[in-house]
Formats: C-alpha cells, structure tokens, sequence
C-alpha cells in the first residue's frame, strides 16, 4: 500500500482516530490522496471532515494512527514545519491578514521559501533586495494567475467576498505546496462564483504540478472536478471510488437523505 | 524625504538655537528642556522606540520593559567600574587612572549591554512568548518587578556580591575617544565625555537613536516585520503560512530587549549612578503611554509621543504649574502640578483612548485595524 514517491501516493493517514473527551470524531479512516489528483472529501455536516483535516495539516494530534506526506510522518509537528514541507491550506471562514494588501498577504507566506535574514534586512544587502524583488515580482504573477489582476495594494478587509476566497488560495500558493488542501472554498458563493472557483481548481491542477485535496460540504460541487472521492458520515469512511460510483452509493444517500430528513 | 531630514538637522542644532541662542529664552527656560532634560528625552525616545518593536510590531503588550532598561545599565555597573575591586581589567577605558575593577572602553559595553539584553530578552521570551494577549502582559509585569528585585538583593549571591545591592553602583566609566583621537580631531570627540560639557552625551544618543530608527524602518519592510504584523493579525494562518510563531515572537522581543539595554547603558554612565530603585514599573508605563500616544507601530509617532511625554514627566508639568502660578491672578504660589502628574497621565490616556486611539500620529495600518470597513488609506506613511 505504501507506495513510495514521486509516483503514488503523496499522502497517506492510516488508522487515524481522533476523541475529544468521550466524542469520538474521526474513526479509524485510512485515506490516501494519489499524487497529482483532486480528491475530495465530502459528508454533511459535523461528518469530521474539518476534524479530519486539521489532523492532515498536523493542528491535531490524531488520538492513534499517523499521517504521511511524501512518506515522512508529520503528526505532531507545527503547522509551520508541515508548510515548509509542502503542504498549504486555506480556512473555511476565511482568515486572511485583513488590514495587510493582497500582495502582503501573498508575501508572508512565502516566508518558508525566502531567506531573508535580520543584518541582510538591516543593511539591505544587493543579494536581498534581488530577493525581495523576485519575491515582489512572484508575488504579483500569483495574483494575477488567481484573479487578482490591479489588486495588489487593496487591503484585504476590502476585497469583495470573491477575491478574498481567490486571495485565500493564492497566499496558500505562494507558499509553494505540493498538495494543497481547500476546506470548504465556496461555503457562502452563489452558484455562478462557485462555478467560477471549479474552474478555478481546475486550472491550477492543469497549469501547476500540484494535487488538490477538495473538502466539501456541497456534493454537487466536487462531482464535476474531482478524480476520487470519500465521504465521511458520522467519523467514519462510508464510502471511497469514483465520483459516479460514490454518487450511486446507498450509504451515501442515507447518510445525505437521512440528515436531511431528520432535520427537516 | 524632506521631513525626516528637516527633524533630523533641527535635533543635531538644538543646542545652538534652543539651548542657546535665538529661542533660548522660549525653549530653555520657558519649556524648560534644559541639557539634562534633553538627554533624558533622547534616552526615552530611544526605549519608546525599541518597545514600539514588540508593542506596535509584533503586537505583543510588554509590561515589563523597564527590565532591559536595567539590565543595560548593570552590565555598564559589572563592566565599566569598580564594583568588581578584587579584578583589574582594563581594554581602552577612558579613565585617568587604572581604577580598580573591570574597566571595558565604554563602547564595547554597549554591545555587551545590548547582546546580554538579546540573550536575556530570548530566557524570559521563551516559556512567556507562548501565551497570549492579557496573559502575557501579566507574566511581563511579573518579569519587570523581579529583575530591579533580583538587583536588589544581588549583593549577596553565594557569597559574591554581583550588584551592590541597595547601595546601587556609583562612579561608572564614561563614554570616550581616548586621547589619540581626541588629539587627532582637535577635541571635537573628546577624551573623555565630562559632567559640565553635555553636548557629547546628546550627540551620543541622538546618533544611537537614529540607529534606531534605521533599523526600525529596515524591518518593518523586511521578511521579518511582514512576519510581526501576521502573527499579530492571525496567529493561526500566520503559523499555517510557514511563519515559526515562537521564533518570530522571539525576534522581536529580542530585538526591543537589545534597544533596551543600550539605553540603560548610556543613562546610568550618564546619571552616573545606578540604584534598583530607579527602575520601578512606573518607567514599563511611561514607555509603554508614549508609544500608545503616539501612534503604535508608527516610528515618527513614537518619537514625538516619547518626546511630549518624557519632557512632561521631566520639567513640562512643573513649567506649566509655574505658569499657571504666576498667570492666573490669586491661585498664588500653592498649586504643584506635578503632585498630580499620575493622574494627569491617566487621565490623558483615557481621553486619547475616547477620541484619538490610534495616537497622535498613527501608522496607516493600526487606524485601518481600529476603523474596521474603513480601509481607504495607503499603507505607508508618506515620511517614511
């Protein structure tokens, strides 16, 4: 199963439990995300999904099992540690640094990638404003590619609800990730947005070497994108394939019906 | 450009247009910003502008600057003068004669002072930095009444006396040039920096002040001060962009800590006496008002916050109390305004809280965080 790299897996959690007091979250679910793929994890809501994916991005510890990403062990290590590895995120309310511009936002998180250095900074050494400069001008290209053409001095605060989602990913790439994780990208969008961020995600994929972990609350959303898709219902794996084959899933729709009906 | 320049020129010139000269009689004994007053201003700029590094950066509320404050000005007491009297070292001091004790040339303590503050900054920084907000300024507090404490009854650790005690330390080494290059220069950098000749000491602080200020200005637009102004918007999506939270926190207190020291170094060779008494939390409040005052995170809104209230604290409320003795008919002489300067500090904190809260000059970044929806403004301050 453990495939090393560059082919096969990029990140794997195996056996992954986590509790929180006597509430069990997430429940022994083995997942695997195949390099260069978009994969979504999707059930309704309080499935673990965001549970799940904090243990991924290494803010949880899981309660038992592990989590690989390019084979190395990452659970327990700080967000920070796991970024620099390759691994970047974005927040399902989003969390920008609101009163810096989009290009700031874009810098900070190339904070892993660039050197910089307190007496290069102090003295502005030619080799560090060479690298400011590529930073700046990488910056920029970013968002551009996202969307972002002319909004490079807006604050973040200011940016319409849009922008500040593309501004999410963006500031998740300037990080320059391997695998990127979007936990709920069109939570709040109206349709023709979201439909705007799928096609989005899809470039990034085409254009990037880059696989894409989608989760979703929204089972329309991921079916047109993703390659793979799992879905969680109540901590555990109900259902894992194709996204025609977990559409037609019996388990799936009772776990969607079934919280629709009890809720209605 | 032409502003700072302008700030710049009138500061190196105060001595011949306000001590002396033309406004003399306005800004000498009308203001009453004396040499004395002067020096001490300069040195409170120059704390206001180091805790504006961990304050008004990084967002980390310090109450216990006055710390490094003190320890800059013991490590001048262990390393420029006789409080060590059994030692004889000496490199390059100033002194006529060879004193007992362990006598360093003046500017090397000064680096000592600012590495030992560094260092020091890094011990209490580390298991305090991972709290947050109010928590953190209660552990601070803590740590700016322990180390006057720790000075206090320092005379007598295992036997060795490392600091005096009450008695404090007296009779410390003075920056200087030595002869050689006192000679060289026609005196203009003296010998040995004297105790009725105070330009020296101005021109001394005004240049490490300055420093300040460059690198102030050089690392808000660095990796680093990007870094500072994340953690301080989102600790949490700062960490998930790959800045090290502990490390950058670290930074800047190290940072504030080291500006800290210098200060403490060049005021006790200057009051030429040091006493754990002179570092009471009082200084930790005074610094942290004037970068409040005057504008959190903005460098040219800290100098003049440190300037108003330093010269208030000083000689302003006495020259306002005479003014207002001699001015208004029947008060007669029985009003002492600086009984009241602790409520008059107060009371100006609160109103600029009511109706100015991001401080006389603000960066263009706090009036933005404290005027949510209102986020127009360009984010760097033209001067600078």
């Amino acid at each position: 199963m453990a495939e090393p790299a560059p082919k096969g897996n990029i990140l794997e959690a195996i056996h992954v439990r986590k509790e929180f007091g006597g509430l069990i979250a997430v429940n022994d679910v083995d997942f695997a995300i195949p390099r260069g793929a978009i994969v979504s994890l999707i059930g309704p809501n309080g499935a673990g999904k965001t549970t799940f994916f904090n243990i991924l991005t290494g803010v949880y510890k899981p309660t038992a099992g592990g989590v690989r990403f390019e084979g190395l062990p990452i659970s327990g290590l700080p967000p920070h540690k796991v970024t620099a590895l390759g691994m970047a995120r974005t927040f399902q309310n989003i969390r920008l640094f609101h009163n810096m511009t989009a290009l700031e936002n874009v810098l900070v998180a190339m904070h892993s990638r660039i050197k910089g250095g307190i007496w290069r900074s102090i003295f502005r050494t030619p080799a560090l404003k060479r690298e400011e400069d590529g930073a700046h001008a990488r910056g920029r290209e970013l968002l551009e590619f996202s969307g972002l053409h002319r909004k490079e001095h807006e604050l973040a605060k200011n940016l319409p609800y849009g922008d500040q989602r593309r501004l999410e990913v963006a500031r998740a790439l300037a990080t320059e990730p391997k695998l990127l994780l979007l936990d709920e990208p069109t939570a709040g969008m109206n349709p023709e947005e979201t439909q705007n961020f799928t096609d989005f995600v899809a470039k990034l994929r085409a254009e990037n070497d880059i696989t894409v972990l989608l989760i979703e609350h929204d089972m329309r959303v991921v079916m047109g994108i993703s390659d793979r898709v799992t879905v969680l219902d109540y901590g555990e794996k109900i259902a894992e394939g194709a996204p025609k084959e977990v559409q037609h899933d019996e388990r799936v729709i009772e776990a969607y019906l079934g919280t629709a009906a009890t809720t209605a | 450009m032409v502003f700072p320049a302008l700030a710049v020129a009138l500061a190196f010139s105060y001595p011949w247009w306000g001590l002396e000269g033309p406004l003399s009689p306005i800004f000498n004994d009308g203001l009453g910003i004396d040499n004395d007053t002067l020096f001490v201003i300069s040195v409170y700029v120059m704390l206001a502008l180091g805790l504006n590094v961990v304050v008004g950066y990084a967002g980390l509320l310090d109450l216990g600057y006055v710390a490094f404050f003190a320890l800059g000005a013991y490590t001048l007491g262990w390393f420029g003068s006789g409080l060590f009297d059994s030692r004889s070292i000496h490199f390059l001091d100033t002194n006529a004669a060879k004193l007992p004790g362990i006598h360093l040339s003046f500017w090397v303590v000064l680096i000592l002072a600012g590495v030992i503050c560094a260092i020091a900054g890094v011990i209490i920084g580390w298991p305090t930095l991972r709290l947050r907000g109010d928590y953190l300024a209660i552990v601070t507090l803590g740590f700016g009444e322990i180390i006057p404490d720790v000075f206090r009854n320092g005379d007598s650790i295992f036997g060795h006396n490392l600091t005096n005690g009450v008695r404090g330390v007296t009779q410390l080494d003075r920056p200087g040039f030595g002869e050689g290059i006192s000679n060289a220069t026609g005196g203009v950098l003296p010998d040995r920096f004297g105790s009725l000749e105070l330009r020296p000491w101005y021109f001394t602080v005004l240049i490490m002040m300055l420093v300040t200020v460059f690198v102030n200005l050089r690392l808000r637009d660095s990796k680093m001060g990007r870094a500072w102004i994340a953690v301080r918007e989102d600790e949490v999506a700062a960490s998930a962009m790959g800045v090290p939270l502990m490390r950058t926190k670290l930074w800047a207190y190290a940072i504030g800590a080291i500006f800290g020291g210098f200060a403490g170094a060049v005021y006790g060779s200057f009051i030429n006496g040091i006493f754990p008494t002179s570092f009471s939390f009082q200084i930790s409040v005074i610094v942290l008002v004037m970068v409040i005052l005057g504008g959190m995170g903005n460098i040219w809104g800290v100098i003049a916050g440190a300037t108003l209230v330093s010269w208030l604290n000083f000689t302003g409320l006495d020259k306002i109390g005479d003014w207002i003795n001699n001015g208004i008919p029947g008060t007669g002489n029985d009003i002492e305004i600086s009984k009241y300067k602790i409520g008059i500090f107060g009371s100006l904190l609160v109103l600029m809280m009511l109706f100015r809260p991001e401080g006389l000059i603000p960066s263009a970044r706090r009036k933005a965080e404290l005027a949510e929806g209102d986020g127009t403004a360009s984010l760097y301050d033209a001067a600078a």
